[in-house]
């Protein structure tokens, strides 16, 4: 009994409790390399550096959980905080240049949304579209300027600590809004309907799901919530440049699929996606410790993401239909030569410049 | 036109064509308005000078175009071009500037071996592997740029006065007349139009894109097809790569960032159908000279450049709103597939 509680326990925590281990092991390996990785002030500080993302993967677990994605959030992001900005600078109250940067998102998630649902366009090419359309919005509302001098309650927002603790305030945020989105997709029907969407999308609709209004739905929490963390983080700059957040989507996006979201829909817990979180804060936060720059950083996440799809498929493959072939050894062999040849001249051409 | 004609039975293939035929028509339609209103505003539009600038800004994108055109026909997506194009543009400014003896026309299939062999690690890890093409391509966007950055080190750039001027002649010299850089898109527009419509290997391509499951019925190997359509993606990246830090003079740890929207962009825009199977060279081309037009117009009318890249996704948005509404009214029309 006991012994089938726990097989049912490892097949549906599968995911988690791999990534669980992973975080054991490179905090391990992190806290034997540097004295200042277990330290709680550094600790706190780095999470301030992935609160943003972590806000934004919430509502990016619920689009891919239903089979969608959505890649302009960053540029909702800049939209808002810009649009913010532009406001404040021409002595707007701040809440009220937050309010209204905050209809404009509804106004971004809706067009995402009702293009999406109603017209039935193909996620990935509408949120492009958008991407580069919001994204030059707030180009076009700020220009090479930055928005500065925002009030103290405010920045509060993105610098402040909670009393006399040393936890971020945004930290709470994003916890309290963790909490909310986990009960709200495993313990509501709304929740249920994101799984059937994301597995079966016409079945879902004959069942009297309310298949577009729950996408569009989920299209404008996502603005919302990446009008907030703009909010967020262009209190924590102080500032707002048109170019604020730039990329992030594809952070969001890594994380979200590292944590167990299937890319084509129906799976995945927020558990797992917030373990990932941890897992590529960690993990950054140790390379940063170890003076690795941030885009050399990349590669180790990029590689982390392709083996975490790469392995489980292998392995199910390798359990059931491998024939082995002569063929494959002399593949195998051709694509190690040519990697190590190209390793080689990797690095022999870059020694011709760097030290010469 | 084959190809988009397949799937329907044979009396309705006229309207399908004039449908086909009607979105390049749209397109050039779109533009010569577009031209006709700038030009109302700014006579400059209209003169030869102008018009072969757009035609040069727009070569490279045309090369990569037409690349992630035949990726996206498979219903695939190769986000990692930016990268690719700036991993060889870095190696092959290296190269160039450590030996500037070499003959520079040697860089050509240099830049093309290094993209190759990225866009094959692409190939293998979504045919092989199995990983989907959008998760795979994210994954070496982040490994390909990391991979710059780990590259040039402490030089962050290659500065034109590191390049031999012979080097710079692979974009900007013409020889005939014609800026070497026109001639090379056109070269490649006119290789993938023979290659998509003649080879068998251009035929498959379609048909794995439109049903992949008929594909592995019908004999036609499907991984086979995937790897060799993201190596081929890769060698045109890297083809540019060169092309890129010939025509710049320069090559920096951010070249291309982000260039592989403008690329889906431009497929898009010119009709390649992001469910696969459907798309041709001359769409994909009109695309890619919408977005140049575009691009110029702005900065004759004198609009902010800033505001750019928002008429640039207000098109792509525009394109995909008319293209959906269009052939939806077309497939009730004559009852084909839904």
């Amino acid at each position: 009994m006991s012994t089938k509680r726990l097989h049912n326990f490892w097949t549906k925590w599968r995911w988690e409790c791999l990534l669980v281990l992973l975080i054991v092991v490179v905090a391990f390996v992190n806290a034997r390399a540097s004295n200042y990785f277990l330290n709680s002030t550094n600790l706190l500080r780095m999470t301030s550096d992935f609160i943003e993302i972590g806000i934004l993967i919430l509502p990016m677990t619920f689009i891919i959980v239903t089979g969608n994605i959505d890649l302009s959030i960053a540029s909702t992001l800049a939209l808002s905080a810009s649009l913010m900005g532009y406001l404040f600078m021409s002595g707007w109250n701040i809440w009220l240049a937050a309010g209204v940067a905050l209809l404009v998102s509804i106004c971004a998630g809706l067009l995402n949304g009702v293009l999406i649902a109603r017209l039935k366009l193909p996620a990935l090419v509408v949120t492009l579209g958008t991407l580069s359309f919001y994204r030059g919005l707030a180009y076009a509302l700020l220009g090479d300027q930055a928005a500065r001098g925002y009030p103290p309650e405010f920045t509060y927002l993105g610098q402040g600590t909670i009393g006399s603790t040393r936890i971020p305030f945004a930290l709470l945020i994003f916890i309290v809004l963790a909490l909310a989105f986990g009960l709200v997709l495993h313990k509501t029907r709304f929740g249920r309907y994101l799984y059937a969407i994301g597995n079966n999308k016409d079945a879902s609709r004959y069942a009297g799901v309310p298949v577009d209004r729950i996408l569009i739905t989920i299209y404008v929490l996502s603005s919302v919530v990446a009008a907030l963390a703009g909010f967020i983080l262009a209190a924590r700059f102080g500032s707002t440049r048109p170019d604020i957040g730039l990329g992030l989507e594809l952070s969001v996006i890594t994380i979200t699929v590292l944590g167990g979201v299937s890319i084509f829909g129906g799976s995945g817990t927020l558990v797992g996606v917030v373990l990932a979180l941890i897992l590529v804060a960690i993990l950054r936060f140790g390379m940063g410790l170890m003076n690795l720059q941030g885009q050399v950083q990349d590669i180790v996440i990029g590689m982390l993401l392709i083996v975490s799809i790469l392995l489980p498929t292998l392995i199910e493959r390798f359990r059931h239909t491998w024939h082995w072939q002569p063929r494959m050894l002399w593949q195998s062999l051709a694509a190690l030569l040519v990697l190590v040849l190209f390793i080689s001249f990797f690095f022999w051409s870059r020694s011709l410049i760097l030290f010469r | 036109m084959v190809t988009e004609t397949r799937a329907i039975d044979a009396p309705h293939r006229g309207l399908v064509q004039t449908f086909v035929r009607f979105r390049e028509i749209g397109l050039i339609a779109f533009i010569v308005v577009l031209a006709f209103f700038v030009t109302l505003r700014n006579p400059v539009f209209l003169t030869f000078n102008n018009l072969r600038d757009i035609v040069l800004n727009i070569s490279i994108l045309v090369i990569v175009a037409l690349a992630q055109a035949m990726v996206i026909i498979t219903r695939g997506i190769d986000l990692s071009v930016g990268s690719t194009i700036g991993l060889s543009a870095m190696m092959v400014s290296f190269m160039i500037a450590a030996m500037p003896e070499l003959s520079p026309w040697l860089m050509l299939p240099l830049g093309m071996l290094i993209g190759a062999i990225l866009g094959s690690f692409n190939g293998t890890l979504i045919a092989l592997g199995r990983v989907p093409p959008i998760i795979a391509t994210l994954g070496t966007l982040s490994i390909y740029r990391g991979l710059i950055f780990l590259y040039s080190g402490t030089k962050s750039t290659i500065n034109a006065y590191e390049m031999p001027p012979a080097f710079r002649q692979i974009a900007k010299g013409a020889p005939l007349g014609i800026p070497n850089l026109i001639l090379f898109a056109v070269a490649v527009a006119v290789i993938v139009f023979l290659f998509l419509r003649y080879t068998r290997v251009g035929r498959d391509i379609y048909t794995v894109g439109s049903n992949p499951d008929a594909a592995r019925f019908a004999g036609i190997p499907l991984q086979r097809t995937l790897f060799l359509v993201y190596l081929i993606s890769g060698l045109l990246c890297g083809l540019a790569g060169v092309l890129w830090a010939s025509r710049f003079e320069s090559a920096q740890n951010n070249t291309a960032l982000g260039f592989e929207l403008q690329t889906v962009a431009a497929a898009v825009v010119g009709g390649v159908s992001t469910l696969g199977g459907s798309g041709r060279v001359i769409g994909v081309v009109l695309g890619a000279f919408l977005l140049g037009v575009i691009n110029n117009a702005l900065t004759l009318i004198q609009i902010s450049p800033f505001w750019q890249q928002a008429a640039q996704g207000l098109l792509i948005l525009l394109a995909v709103i008319v293209d959906a509404t269009i052939s939806g009214r077309l497939q009730r029309m004559i009852g084909g597939r839904s």
